[in-house]
């Protein structure tokens, strides 16, 4: 079966697309699935970063589009799991060294090796977004509970609906359930009932998920982590599986647990 | 000069190019366009460029191929102009403005009150999103949301079939009896003809309501009920 090609995007930056794609690869890849990702991000290239696989880059995306070398050539394997490959952004150059067409070609030669392309997208509705969203068979727009994340979700899911790539998935990611309980921050739904598109994840905040990414070890490895299981739930959706939302308001100790199950508050 | 290119003209603005197709088939004109791109490219490149298409009816995708077409020669697709109202919002749709200048909103003064004489309306069955400009010169009826950051500029009256949260404009050249009326208002911004009001309330029970312009001249919203 030929590769599902996955862009993840947001329109704000900073909202965390390059830490999903690498830990929805991880998860995919541990899965035994075939996946490759794709940095997008051209000019400021971070996934090879935090997958940790920065110092094996020779060959870039830029390098392969330009033909001064093959395909698997600029292909990096992961170092944990075999069935893991990056290609990395180049660093020294902007998002016109690639246009949309280059991006549908390269992927037309990765989609018979492979089960999964993913390509991680710059922040914004230029250029490189254009680019990233060309070849993709599906969009995950990634946002966070805060109004102008959520205000630049719309836009991007908008213009998917424009160009006819359908509406995107939604993730929300670094969802602060104490936060939300007392009223601080917008809730899942709050956010669902703006944006209207189907829901692929919630990520809760989890500091785990900003030491993994320092130490080039997503947090989707992690199997004690919250954030790691909520990107692992979100491999298992893109696989076709069912999996039901986390309940994120277990933030209480295992009383207050036991107690909420009595009924008793 | 061959005989594909006789059918484009390409006008100097002062801000980028316009470039005028005629009514021959679509696929022709691409071609023929590209051609003469192609051949001029030091001409072309990093040209701003706005397309009349006189009457020509196109889709999404016509309109995406041809602009990344261009955006690989490095020329930056703007604005498209068209007489078909299909292309002019299919045109919006992708965020090209339909117009090379944009009237000022000191205009819609000078305008007297026009009788919409066919009572044409624009039905939108989706859900209007942040930085979509729907642009019309008769009615515009939304079945869906209008979020915020979107924006609907009406020569005549606004019906939301939702939720109002972005800006809507009824009235736009100046006509003071259009109405606004959604099921929900929650608007950034209302405007009826030069009338401007800034967010109303957002009501406790949200109710359908509707928005005219009152004795005093100002917006007032009222429930919105049948008859």
């Amino acid at each position: 079966m030929p590769a599902q090609v996955i862009t993840i995007t947001s329109g704000k930056g900073g909202v965390g697309k390059t830490t999903a794609v690498a830990n929805i690869a991880v998860a995919l890849a541990s899965e035994g699935a075939k996946v490759v990702c794709i940095d997008g991000d051209i000019g400021l290239r971070n996934l090879d970063v935090i997958l940790g696989l920065e110092n094996r880059i020779v060959y870039d995306i830029v390098d392969v589009i330009e033909g001064r070398c093959r395909l698997r050539q600029a292909m990096i394997r992961d170092k944990k799991l075999p069935e893991l490959y990056l290609i990395p952004a180049a660093q020294t150059r902007d998002k016109n060294a690639v246009s949309p067409s280059d991006m549908n070609r390269l992927i037309k030669d990765l989609r018979n090796d492979f089960d999964f392309v993913l390509i991680d997208s710059p922040a914004g509705i230029e250029r490189g977004f254009k680019n990233a969203i060309a070849p993709a068979d599906r969009v995950l727009v990634v946002t966070n509970p805060e109004i102008s994340a959520v205000r630049d979700a719309d836009r991007v899911i908008g213009i998917l609906e424009a160009e006819e790539k359908g509406p995107g998935a939604l993730i929300i990611n670094r969802l602060n359930p104490a936060l939300v309980k007392n009223h601080d921050m917008l809730s899942a739904e709050d956010v669902l009932d703006l944006l209207a598109v189907e829901l692929i994840g919630i990520v809760p905040e989890d500091e785990n998920v900003i030491i993994g990414s320092n130490r080039g070890a997503p947090v989707a490895f992690d199997p004690k982590s919250r954030a790691g299981q909520a990107f692992r739930n979100i491999a298992k959706r893109l696989r076709g599986e069912k999996v039901p939302f986390l309940d994120l308001d277990n933030t209480g100790g295992f009383w207050q647990r036991l107690q909420r199950l009595a009924g008793r508050k | 000069m061959n005989e594909t290119n006789s059918l484009i003209q390409i006008k100097g603005l002062r801000d980028g190019l316009l470039v005028s197709l005629d009514d021959a088939p679509w696929e022709t004109q691409r071609v023929a366009l590209l051609e003469q791109v192609d051949t001029q490219l030091g001409f072309f490149q990093g040209a701003r460029l706005a397309l009349d298409v006189a009457s020509q009816v196109l889709h999404v995708n016509d309109l995406v191929d041809l602009r990344d077409q261009l955006s690989e020669r490095g020329i930056f697709l703007w604005a498209v102009i068209s007489e078909s109202p299909t292309t002019e919002k299919t045109a919006q749709l992708l965020g090209l403005a339909t117009r090379i200048s944009k009237p000022r909103p000191e205009e819609g003064r000078k305008f007297a009150v026009e009788d919409l004489g066919e009572e044409t309306a624009m039905l939108l069955h989706r859900t209007i999103r942040s930085g979509t400009r729907i642009e019309f010169a008769g009615h515009v009826v939304v079945l869906g949301d209008v979020n915020p950051g979107a924006e609907i500029i009406s020569e005549g009256n606004i019906l939301v079939w939702g939720r109002l949260r972005g800006m809507v404009h009824a009235g736009a050249k100046g006509n003071r009896s259009a109405v606004i009326c959604a099921l929900e208002l929650s608007p950034t911004q209302l405007r009826i003809a030069d009338e401007v009001s800034a967010a109303l309330r957002p009501q406790q029970n949200p109710r359908p309501e509707l928005v005219r312009i009152n004795k005093d001249g100002k917006l007032q919203a009222e429930l919105w009920a049948p008859g």
